[in-house]
């Protein structure tokens, strides 16, 4: 249908750097009562550095018989800068995308012949968060790597496939719909830039994976499983869509 | 439930203008309103408090009643003279009326506390402090509570 | 022990009023929620913060399940002379935990 490719390809043709119009992009940010705002924007209210802080204990900390992190990668902030923007991004071993967990995860298993973290633990979230952190401010840059262009078109697919018991696509609310009430609570345009996030209503940190699968939950839908290709293709796509908008790991939303 | 009664009982009697005021007559969720004043009354040692004094800063429209920014603030030069001995914080309808109680002195400088706090429903927050003139005084607010929607 | 923040000035001058910002991992379970089979989910909070500066308490408070997860405490204090301010948590489960910040007042 010529209205799903346009969903498509406009904003590929974007995120390629063709502006075709004044940025109507808006963050989460910009959708949440100003106090929620204040939570994210200090750092000393922020309750996703407590998390930042974990993950920055465990940068640091060498597991039995293998190097740190820091071993490796040096200090975060200088080695890790721009890293999280750029995922997910092509792995050479595993020959598909992965998101930036994944690879925290690679790193653990065949770098420091650990067990991979599980998903949603707080040594993840708290790795990713500090890595995160370390591209707070600058834009989201998806790599401009051909050999992710498949699962990308994938990621677009499922962003406008309707889905679930009620049937919604993700553009219907996100795309067609932000700004306005769904129970009351403001509709964001799906711009994952503050992952993770210290989501109020989980009242604790949680990758963009874990909303995604509130967001199919929302519709009814049998969420996808956590690492599933679907989830990195969707946040590849929502990358692209979301690309040179400013990262703000640690994010706080509603 | 004889608690209650003999709860509403003191509170009639000790004649506390801030507990008759937030006696409502519609049903609660949990708590009720008569277990609010209990718990003021124990606060204050069923001394009244009255409205005036104190600012509690909290927002009308909360978009998640899990956690919510509230801030109270008394006027008070907090010398040892004169000075705010307590703070407590304190909801009409959650499952407990106490949220917190803070105990200053003229070393804090400020009569000020800034806390985050759960809301179970829309409802009243009210905030007492204690001066170290054995007066009490009081704020609140009422807040409506929205809920997150896609959750888990 | 948890990961805890602490947010205060490094120096003041004497007679100073400076706040303080405390942030600390605790999960504030209040004891009236129940899992998915219907059983409660015991309670489990922290119950107390007290704030000393050189060994002196200057602010303290009871909290209760109302305070939100990953509790965040402001509050004021007057710079009266360099040394160690400790703040302490205590909760069910024998929780305890204490983490110290040291300031310079000139």
């Amino acid at each position: 249908m010529p209205r799903d490719l346009i969903r498509i390809v406009l904003p590929l043709v974007l995120a390629s750097g063709l502006a075709l119009a004044a940025d109507q992009r808006r963050s989460g940010f910009e959708f949440m009562s100003s106090s929620t705002q204040q939570m994210q924007q200090e750092d000393a209210l922020n309750p996703g550095m407590l998390w930042v802080a974990e993950g920055e204990a465990l940068w640091n900390e060498a597991p039995a018989g293998a190097q740190s992190c820091a071993g490796c990668h040096g200090d975060a902030p200088a080695g890790m800068r721009g890293v999280a923007a750029r995922y997910p991004a092509f792995d050479e071993h595993r020959k598909k995308p992965v998101d930036l967990q994944q690879r925290i995860n690679s790193c653990r298993e065949t770098r420091q012949q650990q067990p991979a973290f599980a998903a949603e633990s707080r040594a993840l979230l708290g790795l990713s968060s500090y890595i995160g952190l370390q591209s707070r401010g600058l834009p989201v840059a998806p790599p401009d790597d051909p050999r992710l262009q498949p699962a990308r078109l994938r990621g677009a697919a499922l962003f406008n496939a309707p889905m679930g018991q009620l049937n919604f696509s993700c553009a219907q609310c996100h795309t067609d719909n932000p700004g306005r009430r769904l129970a009351g609570s403001p509709i964001p345009q799906a711009h994952p830039t503050g992952y993770p996030i210290y989501r109020l209503e989980w009242q604790a940190m949680g990758s963009l994976q874990r909303r995604l699968r509130n967001c199919m939950t929302g519709v009814r839908a049998e969420p996808y499983p956590y690492g599933a290709d679907e989830m990195v293709e969707l946040e590849l796509y929502l990358n692209t869509r979301a690309a040179s908008m400013p990262v703000e790991t640690p994010g706080v939303r509603p | 439930m004889n608690r209650l009664d003999v709860t509403r009982r003191s509170a009639l009697i000790g004649g506390m203008g801030a507990a008759v005021s937030l006696l409502v007559l519609r049903p609660v969720a949990y708590a009720s309103p008569t277990e609010l004043a209990g718990a003021i009354a124990a606060f204050t040692g069923n001394q009244p408090a009255q409205r005036g004094r104190v600012t509690l800063d909290l927002s009308p429209l909360v978009e998640n009643g899990n956690s919510v920014s509230v801030t109270v603030r008394a006027d008070s030069p907090m010398t040892p003279e004169h000075h705010v001995r307590a703070i407590a914080l304190f909801t009409e309808q959650n499952p407990q009326p106490n949220v917190i109680t803070v105990q200053l002195g003229p070393r804090a400088g400020r009569a000020f506390v800034n806390t985050r706090m759960r809301l179970a429903t829309s409802q009243k927050v009210i905030a007492v402090a204690g001066f170290s003139d054995g007066t009490f005084w009081s704020d609140q607010v009422e807040v409506i509570v929205t809920l997150a929607a896609c959750i888990e | 022990m948890v990961r805890a923040l602490i947010n205060c000035p490094k120096t003041a001058k004497k007679g100073e009023v400076i706040e303080i910002k405390t942030l600390i991992s605790h999960v504030m379970e209040t004891g009236y929620r129940a899992d998915s089979v219907g059983k409660v989910v015991p309670r489990d909070i922290l119950r107390r913060f007290t704030c000393r500066y050189a060994g002196e308490q200057v602010f303290s408070a009871d909290l209760y399940p109302a305070i939100a997860a990953n509790p965040f405490i402001s509050f004021t204090t007057v710079a009266t002379a360099s040394g160690t301010l400790s703040f302490t948590w205590d909760g069910d489960n024998g929780f305890t935990q204490t983490e110290t910040v040291a300031i310079i007042v000139t």
